[in-house]
């Protein structure tokens, strides 16, 4: 398929990325890695003016630490936060969930940051963000940055708190050391996105768990954090019975679609077994 | 097993039976080759085809002024401004003298019946014009009402061509006490009724889209003496034949060349409205232009597979011995009859009765439009239907009896000392031995230790149960006897052509009638060839999808290119070696008679006296010293047409994990033994086998077409439409045993189609074994996790609910009914 013309401006820094979005004004689109704006440009769901390439910017590129937060640049591929060991040991779900993302061509390819702005609901990378406290840099187009919690991230189908002439640039998330993590996605076909996905990641002490964090892909309009679930964990022994228990009310406040892969109510049950399951793989159970 | 015939002691080893790596390979694989989309000609212009987003609609105007003064546009063509020579897209088989069939026009002129219909033509000098400019034909359609349901079609209260006053297309039965082949099914059942079993179910073959990797493409040249067509087709013969015929085009002007195809699985035994709407807009410009599809523009415009219910009622006795079957079958055409179209179920009809001795049978189809793709031939076509049907009933009727499934099977099946043997449905299946796959199967399986473990999960309430899924298949393949197809008012014949050239410099040309589009021919016919004549296998050339070289043919499809197709192959090489025998003893100062034959050398009889092939060859070629009155040639060709077609069979088990927690199944084991006679290459039959085995599968668990209440195809793109990927599967164990054909010298049986027809009952019933205890009788394909697990929850709930909710009951007064079989049908 073939988009309709646009022109393209790869910019190298991020003073000149937004200056050429306040430039061309909504008549322009970010390109990240492209594996959710081309589909949409090939199948003319969207024409913008121009296309602004992200790609030729070093410093939104790669993980580096800051104490006791990592800091992601909204540009770095799946594949290369797979390859992180500080990721891996600091926040260890971010890395389970981005495993599951697709396929490794599409992970050679998308990235962390076109992903959170992208925000599709069936994503798998909002969750663990959402779980692991993430805080997201935004930069304006008056030179100046924002840091938004993941929390208020995230604020429909589709839409975040970048708003129009802002690029996202950075992911701090606080370092999770230590903690147990298991991303537990349900699909039909491997290459698929999650019907549901739960995102778990836990502090064990002394054989019961101390601390969890829990979040839902794909069980309403945006990711969702479990809070309820979280608070019930809190001194539990990591049994199939008190998990079980904890984790009865992981579908409140959820509000899950219907489509060919199943319908609200089997998602919901879906989110039950499968937070069960997450929460005890993460506590090593 | 091959071919062995007694052979020197220092001949070379036979190519017969070789597991060759494909001779294809290379150029297909780095993509160096003629795709058809990857032809340039000079000054070629690029097409874009307007779509009807609309499932049923008038058109009511086009304005086409906006894309005409588009950049590159060169012209802009409408279904009115074609309609003289634009041809229309016929059905070869109209299954009925009564056959209601509603003109398929290539470009729309008033009326679109489906999503996707093209009404519109954009020529440019680029693709991304043609494109661009085809956004900016403004068409006005008034909608009217769609019927989408195949049900809801049966009624007639919504047409999907209002013209034709009805959505019925065509009925057509067979009968086995009509046709003298059986006895009276009605008597059959009322017995069954009174005192033995009757099994009544309603099964859904859901519609599928046939995923070839290479999507369609078209190239037409106008400008030589004959039209040039290249096209990304299973059918360039039949394609010919049906521009000639609808066109006002002399056959002697067309040309038509399927260069290297990437993939049909039947997707493209079709003529297409693009073809034919490419082909006018060349003659219209007088200039090459190219048409390449989407793959959002396959998923609503290449016809689609399967669309049927099933409505089957199995007649027992109390023992499991089965005495009739009654199909009644209702098929979705789509829009439009497609070229083999409602022929396609009735290829089920000698297929619902397989391998089981039954007493009656009867089978009646009506085929109805809808306001849908049109449906076609997808690997198996008829055939997988009917095996769904036959293998899930069976498992039905083991669990009614209460033994094991294969133990039910063995009890009706033709055993391997019955052969020939002609089945209620009037097929005359020649060889094969049921018990012999199926023991081999058992075993490969480690059938008894999974019963255990199957019974030990279930006692142990296991979350995960495990289930274990039968399928003996068999089918007709091969196609066809001429004569039965002229029987059946199918429009053209099935033989198969060939013809030999052997060149002055040793090499041999090989051309066949045949189109491979991925199945490996050049390297079988080659290893054939090889054989037959005593040339190296390198020396073979195979030459083919091109009207000019290889002017007669009737194409690739239905698994029948080996068993046709080689075996005219064959005898052209028979005859080649009679022709050159000729010459051998003329050069060699001896009598015909006393010439022998063997790899590759003629010589005399009790002598050391020999010349080989090649110098045969040559010396024919330079025509200095043939036998008086000899024509200067070996040359041969042959046509070849089947007595009957060829009856692969084989046992598939497969095992199934089932996650009651979530309905998630998972594939723990699978084995085929496959019988398909005698076997040229092993490698190619092996990935046939696979590639088989993973369409079939994937009917069972992931594939369905699915459209929205207005006609919107909602499984329009790979996302929604799930392909497995060789992620999702696992490691096939496959086997074979041999019976030879006795319908061709190779002994050679189809294998392009079995592992599809036989795995997917294999894989539905493994599923339903292993959530049988939960009062679940059925799942509807695709057994989605959500299906799985929603059957298992109405089971649980109400004992025997699960299975009425998934799979209909007759209706209250429909004939069959049987009020006492909803409980019949509920043991656990
Ligand atoms: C076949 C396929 C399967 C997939 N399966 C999955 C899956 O299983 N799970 C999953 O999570 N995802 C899946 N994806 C989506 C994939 O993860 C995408 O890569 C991701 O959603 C978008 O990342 P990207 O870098 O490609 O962004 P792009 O496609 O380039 O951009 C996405 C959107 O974000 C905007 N944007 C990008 N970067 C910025 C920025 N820094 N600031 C402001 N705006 C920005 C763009 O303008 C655009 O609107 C799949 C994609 C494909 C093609």
């Amino acid at each position: 398929m073939i988009p309709a013309q646009f022109d393209y401006l790869a910019p190298t820094s991020v003073a000149d990325a937004v200056a050429a979005l306040a430039e061309h004004g909504d008549d322009a689109k970010v390109l990240a890695g492209g594996q959710s704006l081309l589909p949409i440009l090939r199948m003319r769901l969207n024409a913008p003016g121009v296309v602004i390439d992200l790609g030729r910017i070093p410093e939104l590129q790669g993980v580096s630490e800051d104490g006791d937060h990592l800091v992601i640049g909204a540009m770095t591929t799946y594949a290369a936060v797979l390859a992180s060991e500080a990721v891996t040991t600091h926040a260890a779900l971010l890395s389970k969930a981005i495993a599951t993302v697709a396929d490794p061509q599409i992970r050679h390819r998308g990235t962390i940051g076109g992903a959170l702005v992208h925000a599709d609901p069936a994503g798998d990378v909002g969750a663990p963000a959402l779980a692991l406290g993430a805080e997201l840099v935004i930069a304006g187009a008056d030179g100046s940055t924002r840091t938004v919690a993941a929390e208020d991230f995230f604020e429909d189908l589709f839409a975040t708190a970048v708003g129009e002439g802002e690029l996202l640039t950075q992911i701090r998330i606080p370092k999770h050391t230590g903690w147990g993590a298991h991303y537990e996605k349900f699909v039909r076909v491997s290459h698929q996105w999650s019907i549901v996905g739960v995102a778990a990641t836990v502090r064990s002490e002394g054989g019961s768990i101390a601390e969890a964090r829990v979040g839902l892909t794909n069980m309403g309009s945006t990711p969702l954090r479990a809070r309820s679930v979280e608070e019930a964990l809190v001194g539990q022994p990591a049994t199939d019975e008190a998990v079980r228990a904890a984790v009865a009310s992981v579908t409140d406040g959820t509000n899950p679609p219907s489509d060919l892969n199943g319908d609200a109510d089997y998602r919901k049950h879906l989110a039950t077994v499968l937070t069960r399951r997450a929460v005890l793989a993460a506590a090593g159970a | 097993m091959t071919i062995t015939e007694d052979r020197p002691a220092d001949a070379p080893t036979p190519e017969i039976g070789k597991s060759r790596t494909r001779k294809e390979d290379q150029r297909l694989i780095t993509g160096r080759t003629r795709w058809t989309d990857n032809i340039q000609l000079p000054g070629m212009l690029h097409l874009a085809m307007v779509r009807s987003p609309f499932a049923h609609a008038t058109i009511s105007a086009i304005d086409t002024s906006e894309a005409k003064g588009s950049s590159g546009v060169v012209a802009v063509f409408t279904g009115e401004d074609l309609k003289d020579i634009q041809g229309v897209n016929i059905t070869a088989w109209p299954v009925s003298a009564e056959q209601k069939s509603p003109d398929h026009l290539p470009v729309a002129v008033s009326h679109v019946a489906h999503a996707g219909e093209i009404v519109a033509v954009v020529a440019a000098r680029t693709a991304a014009e043609a494109r661009d400019a085809a956004e900016l034909v403004d068409v006005d359609y008034d909608e009217l009402p769609a019927v989408l349901d195949l049900k809801e079609a049966a009624k007639d209260e919504v047409l999907a061509h209002p013209s034709l006053g009805t959505n019925t297309s065509a009925t057509w039965q067979l009968d086995s006490a009509g046709q003298g082949s059986g006895g009276d099914i009605e008597e059959a059942i009322a017995t069954a009724r009174e005192g033995g079993i009757l099994i009544e179910r309603e099964y859904r073959q859901q519609r599928l889209i046939p995923a070839f990797m290479e999507p369609r493409s078209t190239v037409v040249d106008p400008t030589g003496e004959q039209v040039t067509m290249w096209s990304s087709t299973q059918v360039p013969h039949v394609l010919r034949f049906c521009i000639a015929a609808t066109t006002g085009l002399p056959e002697s002007k067309i040309r038509v060349i399927a260069p290297d195809v990437g993939g049909g699985f039947g997707g493209k035994l079709q003529t297409t409205p693009e073809e034919f709407a490419t082909l006018a807009v060349a003659r219209k410009l007088s200039k090459a232009v190219k048409y390449t599809e989407t793959r959002s523009e396959t998923m609503v415009s290449g016809h689609h597979g399967r669309d049927q219910w099933q409505k089957l009622t199995l007649a027992a006795e109390k023992d499991g011995r089965v005495t009739g079957l009654k199909v009644e079958l209702m098929a979705d055409l789509g829009a439009y009859a497609a070229l083999v179209g409602g022929g396609v179920p009735v290829l089920g009809a000698w297929m619902f009765n397989s391998i089981y001795k039954f007493a009656s049978y009867q089978f009646n189809l009506t085929n109805y439009y809808t306001n849908k793709t049109w449906v076609d031939a997808y690997r198996g076509a008829g055939r997988p239907e009917a095996t769904y049907a036959i293998e899930r009933l069976m498992d039905e009727l083991a669990a009614e009896v209460g033994v094991d499934p294969l133990e039910i099977r063995e009890k009706n099946w033709i055993t391997h000392d019955e052969f020939p043997f002609t089945t209620v449905a009037g097929m005359t299946y020649d060889s094969g031995n049921y018990e012999a796959a199926t023991a081999k199967a058992k075993e490969l399986f480690g059938y008894d230790e999974l019963r255990a473990e199957q019974k030990q999960r279930r006692e142990s309430n296991d979350p995960v149960q495990l289930g274990i899924g039968i399928s003996t298949f068999t089918e007709m393949c091969g196609l066809a006897p001429s004569r039965i197809l002229g029987a059946l008012n199918y429009g053209a014949g099935g033989w198969e052509s060939a013809s030999i050239r052997m060149l002055a410099t040793g090499t041999v040309e090989v051309i066949t009638g045949v189109s491979p589009h991925g199945q490996g021919h050049e390297t079988a016919w080659s290893q054939i060839v090889a054989d037959k004549l005593g040339v190296p296998f390198e020396n073979v050339e195979v030459l083919h999808g091109d009207t000019q070289i290889a002017p007669k043919g009737m194409d690739t499809y239905g698994s029948r290119s080996l068993v046709v197709g080689a075996e005219a192959v064959v005898r052209a090489a028979d005859k080649v070696i009679e022709k050159a025998k000729v010459v051998a003893a003329h050069l060699l100062e001896a009598s015909v008679d006393d010439i022998e034959f063997s790899a590759g050398t003629f010589g005399v009889k009790g002598t050391d006296k020999g010349i080989s092939m090649p110098e045969v060859a040559l010396a024919t070629w330079t025509g200095h010293n043939l036998p008086d009155g000899m024509e200067p040639s070996i040359d041969a060709d042959a046509t070849f047409d089947p007595d009957n077609f060829s009856f692969p069979h084989g046992t598939h088990l497969c095992a199934m994990e089932v996650d009651t927690e979530t309905g998630a199944s998972t594939m723990r084991k699978y084995v085929c033994v496959d019988d398909i006679g005698n076997i040229i290459n092993p490698l190619i039959v092996e990935g046939q086998v696979h590639g088989g085995l993973v369409q079939g599968i994937a009917q069972a668990l992931w594939e369905g077409a699915e459209y929205d209440d207005q006609g919107t195809l909602v499984t329009g793109s790979f996302v929604d439409y799930t392909l497995p990927t060789s992620a999702d599967t696992i490691s096939f164990i496959t086997d074979h045993t041999y019976s030879p054909s006795t319908y061709n010298s190779l002994g050679t049986k189809g294998v392009g189609e079995a592992g599809c027809i036989a795995s997917t009952p294999a894989v539905v019933n493994a599923i339903v074994d292993a959530v049988r205890s939960f009062g679940v009788n059925d799942i509807l394909m695709p057994c989605t996790p959500e299906r799985v697990w929603k059957a298992i929850q109405k089971g649980r709930s109400v004992p025997g609910e699960g299975e009425r909710d998934a799979q209909p009951h007759f209706d209250e007064g429909v004939p069959n009914q049987d009020p006492g079989a909803a409980a019949e049908g509920s043991q656990a």
